[in-house]
């Protein structure tokens, strides 16, 4: 299956990346060489085969249902680009 | 002693124990090494007071009788790892200017065990890239060059490069590197140093910047054997705050080194010889067979049928799980942000995600966008967990018959800056060696075997079974003794 420029567009939109129209001509192309590479695992057979989920035989460990942490808003602040009020602002979402 | 910094972790620790020099003298000798050093750009930011702060301790940690594991050693530490209160960028302008309110668990571990930093080593952006090349902050410089007397700038390989061109150039006696597909092997091979990811799940992933949550995992870098092993037990360990993390003791690794290791049977796989691979590939490798033949080793023939889909099935699953983990970066929580005069939420993500990723990375994100996309998820993701299966299930199958693998580590000595750039598969092809063992989560460590006739590093890889760092760490040891590497880059930086 190839990628055409209209699905470079789309797949640019879902990973929320802006993309030119010249990145959009230059990304084609690469997208192809590689999904055409990978291609090739289509010739293996995998009859049979469970897909691995984990790769080091482990089992997901659940803790009390409590707070362990807490009360440091201007910690998790203290990287925002913007902040204000002690809250995360971005720009306006409610016309 | 003349010069400190030609000293390792062992001889570092070892000597501020007994007094030979003190902490402080050795953090002033590595500080001053770092900045000499500074046209290789292995450093993001230097942070001598935190090495000098560290050595003080160590000094008065031993006047107290209170010596650490690593007390009085400085180490680097690569700048995907959360440092609390230094800027931590992961390579990528996205980052620039983080600086993390907490600690990653392996920089803390180490800390804790005494040690101090002295930077943030430089690296391929989020990890992604073989050569160093991807970084927002620059190319790392290997302190290595060919032997033709020309002074091409080589790669020290990636994206552990400024951690492998440090060690390499002795900027630092050991370092952190993390280890995706290969980015630990790849570099320690590239530059003659010693390198090794442990078992998936030894090292906490918490406050590593991720790139493939199943791949990830960190390991030390060093000069040899020893180092690596005394580093990794500071370092590994159970962690709470990463829900893969093992819940297992930490071996002692140091400890229970031995390079006795008759009777072991060591696989060649078949598969690892492929063509368009230099002789001299070749040849080290049959050499390093003889050496393990010499140290009492059976030789033995194995075969990894999947070996030729280990890098395809790498380029969904790590693409895939990128795609997802760097959905974070949304210009609102922390990094960089752009937002459009008059834009709306949606505008501000694409700009910052635009003018904060650089091309690999958004290569990436696109591609696991695409395989992880309704209609596509079952031909490429799906198709591609089970092809790993089969790859784990080669080894494992491989491990009933032997007790280590025996392989190249890169399918070649490290390449110019720019010969690989404008291929990207050809850059993947870097890690075809590594990558499976990364797949299958295996223990897997570069060691130096010799010079190629250009002068450069060619190293070779043992594999282990899953939770077998000593084995690893023991043949490579056998190995590190016979190939007696002791060539080291002449000084031009």
């Amino acid at each position: 299956m190839s990628v055409d420029t209209a699905t470079v567009r789309h797949i640019a939109r879902l990973a929320r990346i802006a993309v030119s129209d010249a990145e959009v001509e230059a990304l084609a192309p690469e997208l192809n060489n590689i999904l055409g590479w990978v291609e090739q695992l289509q010739e293996v057979d995998v009859s049979g085969v469970e897909p691995m989920t984990a790769v080091i035989p482990n089992h997901l460990r659940l803790r009390e249902d409590k707070v362990t942490d807490g009360g440091i808003r201007e910690a998790v602040l203290a990287n925002a680009p913007v902040a204000e009020h002690g809250f995360f602002a971005v720009p306006k979402v409610i016309e | 002693m003349s010069d400190l910094t030609q000293l390792g972790v062992a001889a570092i620790r070892d000597g501020v124990r007994d007094g030979a020099f003190s902490a402080r003298e050795i953090a002033e000798a590595f500080i001053a090494q770092v900045e000499k050093g500074r046209a290789l750009n292995a450093f993001v930011i230097e942070t001598p007071e935190h090495a000098l702060a560290a050595a003080d301790a160590a000094d008065a940690a031993r006047a107290a009788g209170a010596l650490k594991p690593l007390s009085g050693v400085p180490l680097g530490i690569k700048d995907l790892f959360a440092t609390k209160g230094y800027q931590t960028t992961a390579g990528s302008h996205m980052l620039e200017g983080f600086k993390p309110v907490y600690e990653s668990t392996v920089s803390g571990n180490l800390f804790a065990a005494g040690a101090g930093m002295l930077g943030k080593l430089n690296m391929d952006e989020f990890a992604m890239g073989s050569s160093n090349e991807t970084s927002f902050f620059g190319n790392v410089l290997s302190p290595w060059r060919r032997n033709d007397g020309g002074n091409a700038a080589l790669t020290p390989g990636g994206s552990s490069g400024g951690s492998a061109s440090a060690v390499a150039a002795r900027l630092a006696p050991g370092v952190t590197g993390t280890d995706t597909g290969g980015s630990i092997r790849q570099p320690a091979a590239f530059t003659g140093i010693s390198g090794i990811k442990p078992t998936y799940g030894r090292c906490s992933r918490f406050g590593m910047v991720a790139f493939a949550s199943s791949l990830d995992q960190a390991g030390p870098m060093a000069h040899d054997v020893r180092d690596c092993a005394i580093m990794l037990e500071a370092m590994a360990g159970f962690d709470p705050k990463d829900s893969t993390s093992l819940d297992l003791p930490v071996p002692n690794w140091e400890a229970n080194l031995s390079s006795d290791i008759r009777g072991k049977r060591i696989g060649i796989p078949r598969e690892y010889r492929i063509d368009g691979v230099p002789a001299e590939i070749d040849q080290v490798w049959e050499q390093g067979i003889a050496w393990m033949r010499d140290a009492g080793a059976e030789i033995v023939e194995v075969s990894l049928p999947h070996t030729r889909y280990a890098l395809p099935t790498y380029y969904i699953i790590a693409p895939a799980e990128a795609s997802s983990n760097l959905a974070r970066y949304d210009g609102v929580r922390y990094g960089q942000r752009v937002a459009p005069e008059n834009g709306n939420l949606t505008d501000m993500y694409e700009a910052t995600r635009a003018a904060g990723f650089g091309a690999e990375v958004k290569r990436r994100i696109m591609i696991g966008t695409y395989v992880l996309s309704a209609g596509f998820y079952d031909a490429y993701f799906n198709q591609a967990q089970k092809v790993r299966a089969l790859i784990a299930r080669d080894f494992e199958q491989a491990f009933d018959k032997v007790d280590l693998l025996l392989t190249p580590t890169a399918p070649s000595a490290a390449f110019g800056l720019g010969e690989k750039t404008a291929d990207p598969i050809a850059m993947y092809l870097n890690d075809v060696f590594a990558g499976p063992a990364s797949l299958a989560g295996l223990p897997a460590m570069a060691v130096p075997a010799g010079l190629d006739s250009q002068g450069l590093p060619l190293g070779l890889q043992l594999i282990g079974r899953a939770l077998d760092e000593q084995g690893v760490l023991n043949a490579a040891l056998a190995f590190e003794e016979r190939a007696g590497f002791t060539a080291r880059p002449e000084a031009w930086w």
